[in-house]
């Protein structure tokens, strides 16, 4: 019993200090984004790494979201008679929910996890002690231009998604359904406003930082990792723990900011 | 000891890693403009020492004072600060090996500089030269030996003329003319410079004429911080151990030479 106990309170006090450990490296990333020297190079690499080679992964997801909510959509709404409504009830779900959702999920999948590996790595080959004792910060040199990144593509990846999806649903409910073309882009028109779309912003934005602080904090402190942060290994189960925390906390932080924004 | 003025300064540093105490009451003085060379078999903890030199190990007691300054208690801008000073090489070279091998020579000058490409492309190939690397800008630090890669650290490490360096093992994995033209560059640049320098090495006897302080880690101590010709005469069980081991017989104890 006693020694449950004792378990128990040094896991409380591993997490809690892990916790406030990512919330300084958060706090030191987002402070040094905006040091000089700046750089504009480093910064289109990582849109060209976060944002356009997920392109392609995103328009696929985004085409057959829309496809499958078309299709579902429309079996639902026949049920009441107002199949007219498939435009904006496919809208509105791409928009405020899976369209900033989905994108985060596949950009963690795809670039998180590299993130998360290429910085772990460089802790443990002494990439990142080298880059201190050349008095060049870390967190600006490999941080910010990741989160700068970030904060640009996955708007734009989200607002891909959504665009695609609605013509996935458009073909599936217009074009093999037979809903009327009128109908399903008028319902759109009229449904959705301004504050559906600033959600699905903030949503995008939200996550970018979450994604980029977790997967690049899992691969910064690799060292103080319980389980052993050691070579290969260690780096595959940070890579790991970091894409499975950051698409948790990804779910999470949706309902919580739903909750707020609605 | 130095009559000269301090630069780093360790005062009873201990250091575990869980059971294993590595550091034991270290004491030790780097004076300035001076060489200090740290020896002692593998695995005593030279390379432990030097990282709590750099910051980035803090000690468990005891405190290490860089330029008269306890590091434990430097703010990060601090620390950065007296970090342009210094010039490292990791003893595994720590080159980021996701760029080449003029990017790694050039990072120091393009990140804390405001110096144009060309004026950095010419100062890197001639640290390049410097160093017999040809034909390497290109090459990522996977592609190159062991060797090749302690000497593109060096460069790194000498780019922008530091003021204290710091060198983990400099000509480990060197060929033998090749480590007496690093000596011959690291003391030609001292002269020129005027840096403090503090070198780990194996090179026995070697780097004794590179040397102004010898120090030995054993036992998770420093057994005396000497010029080396009073290391070499020293009565201290374990440097008269070393020295007899790495030097032969004929070095040892004055009286026995002829
Ligand atoms: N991060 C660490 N965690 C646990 N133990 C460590 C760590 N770093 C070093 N050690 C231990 O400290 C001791 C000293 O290591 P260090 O690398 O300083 O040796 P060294 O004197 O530089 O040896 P060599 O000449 O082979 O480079 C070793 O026993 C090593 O196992
Ligand atoms: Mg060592």
């Amino acid at each position: 019993m006693e020694n449950f106990c004792e378990r128990l309170g040094e896991n409380a006090l591993y997490h809690i200090n892990y916790a406030g450990r990512l919330g300084i490296f958060l706090f030191l990333c987002l402070t040094n984004i905006l040091a000089p020297p700046y750089k504009i190079r480093p910064v289109i690499q990582q849109i060209h790494f976060i944002g356009a080679k997920s392109l392609f992964v995103i328009v696929f997801t985004g085409a057959f979201t829309g496809m499958v909510l078309g299709l579902q959509g429309y079996y639902s709404l026949r049920q009441f008679g107002s199949e007219s409504a498939l435009g904006s009830a496919v809208a509105l779900s791409l928009i405020r929910e899976l369209g900033p959702v989905l994108t985060a999920l596949m950009v963690t999948g795809r670039a998180g996890s590299a993130i998360c590996a290429e910085i772990g790595i460089m802790r443990n080959s002494e990439q990142i002690d080298a880059l201190e004792c050349m008095a060049i910060d870390p967190y600006r040199f490999l941080m910010a231009p990741k989160f700068l990144a970030a904060f640009f593509a996955l708007p734009l990846l989200t607002s891909f998604f959504d665009v695609v999806g609605i013509f996935g649903g458009f073909l599936i409910g217009v074009k093999l359904l037979g809903v009327n073309e009128g109908a399903y882009f008028s319902g759109m028109y009229k449904s959705v406003v301004w504050d559906d779309i600033y959600m699905g912003i903030v949503k995008s934005l939200c996550f970018a930082v979450l994604i980029v602080w977790i997967c690049a904090g899992k691969g910064f402190y690799l060292h103080l990792e319980r389980s052993g942060g050691f070579g290969a290994e260690g780096v595959s189960r940070a890579t790991t723990n970091a894409v499975v925390l950051s698409s948790v906390a990804i779910l999470v932080w949706d309902y919580l900011i739903t909750a707020i924004l609605l | 000891m130095p009559e000269h003025a301090v630069v780093i300064e360790l005062r009873g540093v201990d250091k575990s890693f869980g059971r294993q105490k590595v550091l034991d009451q270290i004491d030790i003085v780097i004076p300035e403009a001076k060489t200090t060379v740290i020896v002692g078999a593998s695995g005593q903890g030279k390379s432990v020492l030097l990282k709590h030199m750099l910051g980035l190990i803090r000690a468990d007691r005891g405190e290490v004072l860089v330029l008269g300054r306890d590091i434990a208690r430097m703010s990060n801008r601090e620390l950065r600060d007296t970090r342009t000073r210094f010039g490292v090489l990791f003893q595994g070279a720590a080159l980021l090996d996701s760029i080449t091998v003029f990017d790694n020579v050039a990072l120091p000058l393009r990140e804390r500089t405001r110096l144009t490409e060309s004026e950095i492309r010419k100062r890197v190939r001639e640290k390049l030269e410097l160093m017999n690397l040809v034909d390497v800008d290109e090459k990522y630090p996977a592609q190159l030996s062991g060797g090749m890669k302690k000497r593109v650290g060096l460069a790194r490490a000498l780019i922008l003329e530091p003021k204290i360096v710091f060198l983990d093992e400099p000509t480990t994995g060197l060929d033998v003319k090749m480590s007496k033209e690093i000596y011959r560059l690291i003391h030609t640049t001292q002269e020129r410079l005027g840096f403090t320098a503090v070198i780990v090495s194996h090179d026995v006897p070697k780097i004794f004429k590179l040397a102004d302080y010898i120090a030995l880690m054993a036992a998770s101590r420093i057994q005396g911080c000497l010029p080396p010709v009073e290391f070499q005469l020293s009565d201290n069980p374990y440097i008269r151990d070393f020295v007899q081991e790495t030097m032969g017989e004929i070095y040892t104890s004055g009286e026995r030479v002829t």
